[in-house]
């Protein structure tokens, strides 16, 4: 089934070079066990972020325009990006590049100046982790892979809020069976369903979690998470399971910040949705790095008998 | 304008907090008239942005409800107003779901968490507001600063 998501670009961007380090480690042991090949995009530069963006938005253009023109010079159709700020700006270029001439123009003049080929939009398309394994392995293929259910595992899947937003840059999403909804997303939730775990109807599934805000505006991020955290809990879930590096840090850190500051404290775990499908494929927790989590889910993970 | 409709951001979050803390048998009690309460506290967040902005709020419904209306009319122009869309309509469908069966078993516990969602709603719009002139909430947004500056790079590289 692995088709043409079989090998594809890997553009990891700049949070899973630090703080995301495990979603980086998960993504790739969680690759390399369902035979998919990741290579990574060669000099690849930060795609523009939130810091870029909010000064130039052609400037954040251009910077993902160029990862783009590199997967295309390597001859990938396909580039994967596991970070949902990264996955976004490129998906952005890609439709600010199609509709608006003003981009096409910035991006020109700079990738001259910069010396490598402007890159055209829908040369190369872009995918998140979740559309990578959905649509290379499928249900069927996970849980044929499966050899360590995570039943009795309740998860609350958190897919925050760039996943989907807006959704004119996602022209694949709600695009009838067997596409990812903008409303309600379902990726993430068939996936561990199929590894076995009880996801929790979650109602705060694409809430915002106030990442923008983590440093300028701590108390708004936390009280944002705080609410995450107690909602996941009083809908009965273990874990949190997330797949975006920003989400997955501010819960983790906010977490230990509400307890600190207001005083909450709140048990669920936050684990990224490869390293659940890692271990749930056998792979062992260090493997998929649950030591570089904040989050100390190792307890459970023995209780679940995971790891 | 009814009284929830007035009620200030921080008093929207006292009532859900009250709500998650109240008895079962409260709850159960009153699951009717709370989910309509629900859905005015929502409204009145939502007309706290729009009044804050000096915008006169939408008197017309989306899908049966003033709540996405207004939803809708805090969003245009203001893409990372997008950012609560499914907070919304999450409030919303909490309230159907306790009109639909006010003596469900469960219905202390979908109470709660439509207080829970009611209350997400209240800490960004809340958090937005707080935050207005300093910059973005939301990276999906607009830039603000945008408009505020005299020339931009592109211009100058």
């Amino acid at each position: 089934m692995a088709g043409k998501y079989k090998k594809v670009a890997y553009y990891p961007g700049c949070a899973l070079e630090g703080t995301g380090h495990a979603y980086n480690r998960s993504t790739k042991a969680v690759g390399k066990k369902l035979g998919l090949d990741l290579v990574e995009i060669k000099d690849w530069n930060c795609c523009g972020a939130m810091e870029v963006k909010n000064i130039d938005p052609k400037i954040q253009t251009y910077l993902s325009a160029r990862n783009l023109s590199i997967a295309e010079k390597m001859g990938f159709e396909t580039v994967m990006a596991p970070c949902n700020g990264c996955y976004h700006n490129l998906k952005k270029a890609e439709y600010d590049l199609a509709k608006d001439e003003g981009s096409r123009d910035v991006n020109s003049r700079l990738s001259e100046k910069a010396g490598h080929k402007t890159y055209e939009p829908g040369k190369v398309e872009t995918i998140h982790a979740l559309d990578w394994i959905k649509h290379s392995i499928g249900e069927e293929g996970l849980a044929e892979r499966v050899t360590n259910s995570l039943k009795g595992l309740k998860v609350a899947n958190y897919y925050g809020c760039m996943y989907t937003r807006p959704r004119h840059i996602f022209p694949e999403k709600d695009n009838g069976e067997g596409s990812e909804s903008t409303s309600k997303p379902h990726f993430m939730d068939d996936l561990l369903a199929a590894a076995g775990a009880e996801n929790v109807d979650y109602p705060l599934k694409t809430a915002c979690c106030g990442g923008a805000h983590a440093l300028s505006d701590c108390d708004t991020s936390t009280k944002l998470v705080l609410n995450l955290l107690t909602t996941a809990e009083a809908c009965g879930a273990d874990v949190i399971a997330t797949e975006c590096p920003t989400c997955h840090t501010g819960l983790e850190m906010h977490q230990v910040r509400a307890e600190k500051v207001l005083g909450r404290k709140t048990s669920v775990k936050i684990l990224y949705f490869t390293q659940l499908l890692g271990m749930a494929m056998g792979l062992s927790p260090r493997t998929v790095g649950v030591h570089e989590n904040f989050s100390d889910a190792m307890p459970l993970i023995k209780e679940k008998g995971l790891g | 304008m009814n009284e929830a409709q007035t009620l200030p951001i921080a008093d929207v979050l006292a009532e859900t907090d009250r709500l998650i803390a109240a008895p079962d048998a409260k709850l159960e009690a009153e699951a009717a008239g709370i989910a309509d309460r629900l859905l005015a506290m929502g409204e009145a967040v939502l007309l706290a942005w729009h009044n804050a902005h000096d915008n006169a709020p939408t008197e017309s419904k989306v899908e049966g409800f003033r709540m996405l209306a207004l939803h809708r009319q805090a969003a245009r122009g203001t893409p990372s107003f997008n950012a609560c869309r499914e907070t919304c309509r999450e409030v919303v469908y909490h309230h159907n779901l306790i009109r639909h069966d006010t003596g469900a078993a469960d219905i202390a516990r979908t109470i709660r968490l439509g207080a829970m969602v009611a209350r997400h709603l209240a800490l960004f719009v809340g958090g937005k507001l707080e935050n207005a002139g300093l910059g973005d909430f939301c990276c999906s947004s607009r830039p603000v600063r945008q408009a505020e500056a005299l020339s931009t790079m592109s211009e100058t590289l």
